[in-house]
């Protein structure tokens, strides 16, 4: 099936997974695995930054994960912590086996509005999954963007997700790779502390910049103040949200937060369309 | 002494400090460096120094039976730590370490303190610097607590 046919087919049965396979295992962390997938009917997957898919571990249920590859080709990637039942199952897939996909859904990181601006990404855990392919795309068109900077947390050096790509990044000359853990042993000589912390040491022009922000949504909160702090106005901060998706196309309201779902809405919003409801306690 | 209170002036703890408050301060500093691996001080230790950070790295720890030594924040240029130098008992409560070459302003602390008690206006200048550093610092500390990136995070 062509690559067309096969959005169409997406598109127009948003509620039927498609078998895939797993072509390739890694594990990143302590408890996130990367898994490659391959569509059964050869079909490539037409996607962009930011944008997730729902994955069924067969027999065992469907979990809403980001795709973490490169949006201009290769295989279909995400990027998996096992923290459930469903994201057990799915993490603990071997090469061969079949999972299912939905997809892909959402609204992404808004790549055209980041063209002739510097680019301030900032992650926190595995929230650099979401974020890899903006990256892959900002390093891959590198002379559309201004300044790129990458800001990223972990819990601990051992926790630093895709840690030979991060090193691979640091070493170019057209990217900022800062990179802070939370607590470290004293063998570690990169920075320790929050990842706001990297912030005031990082170079950009804030009123010609955009900043993409994922990670935990306190983290987030945190960062986007900072930021507002440093002169980015709040419509130049983009959040990539998490909630409990279950439909993916805005029906079922799982995922619903005010008045947007962040499933059909999100996930990636600005800080301006969500300021109002992270403040809000429970929501 | 000029051009100790000219380092003094451009760090950006004591920036835009009083011409007179500058000269002050500058009576109870001086310049420090310590090589990449040096202990610059050990938890329990007399705080009787506070420090200015203006190149290298530094490495605040602290160290628990069975688990050796723990980083739990780093500092970097235009940084201050030692703030134990403050509150009685004058000890400091981890220990810090420079894990790259680094130079600092040493603050004599019972000298700063002093100048302090005599000049008020002095003192309640370098507390309204001092502050901003410890509520930034209580507020990550907190954060780091939450554990965010953990399981739960």
């Amino acid at each position: 099936m062509s690559d067309a046919a096969f959005a169409t087919l997406m598109h127009a049965q948003p509620m039927v997974p498609q078998v895939a396979h797993v072509r390739g295992r890694r594990k990143d962390t302590p408890d996130a695995w990367t898994l490659d997938l391959e569509l059964a009917n050869g079909a490539r997957l037409i996607y962009a930054p930011g944008q997730f898919n729902m994955l069924t571990a067969f027999g065992v249920g469907e979990a809403a994960i980001s795709v973490s590859g490169d949006p201009a080709g290769g295989p279909l990637i995400h990027t998996i912590r096992a923290v459930g039942p469903v994201s057990r199952a799915l993490t603990a897939l071997e090469p061969g086996d079949p999972i299912g996909v939905r997809g892909p859904f959402g609204v992404g990181w808004p790549m055209a509005q980041a063209e002739g601006k510097d680019v301030l990404l900032v992650a926190g855990g595995l929230g650099l999954a979401p974020l890899r392919p903006a990256l892959y795309r900002l390093l891959g068109e590198r002379a559309r963007f201004g300044r790129v900077t990458l800001l990223f947390g972990a819990r601990t050096p051992e926790d630093i997700v895709f840690r030979h790509e991060v090193e691979s990044w640091r070493a170019r000359f057209d990217i900022d790779v800062d990179v802070t853990v939370d607590h470290a042993a004293s063998e570690w000589h990169g920075h320790v502390g929050v990842v706001t912390t990297l912030i005031s040491r990082a170079t950009f022009d804030p009123c010609n910049a955009l900043a993409m922000i994922c990670g935990p949504e306190v983290m987030m909160r945190f960062v986007a103040m900072a930021l507002v702090e440093k002169g980015f106005g709040e419509d130049a901060i983009y959040l990539s949200m998490e909630r409990n998706m279950k439909c993916a196309i805005g029906h079922c309201g799982h995922c619903q937060l005010g008045p947007t779902f962040i499933c059909r809405d999100g996930p990636v919003f600005t800080y301006a369309q969500l300021k109002r409801f992270l403040a809000i306690k429970e929501l | 002494m000029e051009n100790l209170e000219r380092i003094l002036a451009a760090h950006p703890f004591f920036a835009g400090l009083d011409g007179e408050f500058c000269t002050l301060a500058c009576g109870c500093a001086k310049n420090a460096r310590f090589d990449a691996g040096q202990f610059i001080c050990h938890e329990g230790d007399s705080a009787d120094q506070f420090f200015l950070v203006r190149e290298g790295r530094v490495a605040l720890q602290v160290s628990a039976p069975g688990r050796g030594a723990s980083t739990f924040l780093t500092l970097g240029p235009g940084e201050v730590f030692g703030v134990n130098w403050l509150v009685p008992p004058y000890r400091w409560t981890y220990d810090a370490k420079a894990i790259a070459p680094t130079r600092a302003i040493s603050m004599d602390a019972a000298c700063l303190r002093n100048k302090c008690e005599a000049n008020h206006s002095l003192g309640y200048d370098v507390m309204k610097r001092l502050m901003p550093v410890l509520v930034e610092r209580l507020h990550t500390a907190r954060v780091q607590m939450l554990d965010l990136y953990g399981a739960r995070g």
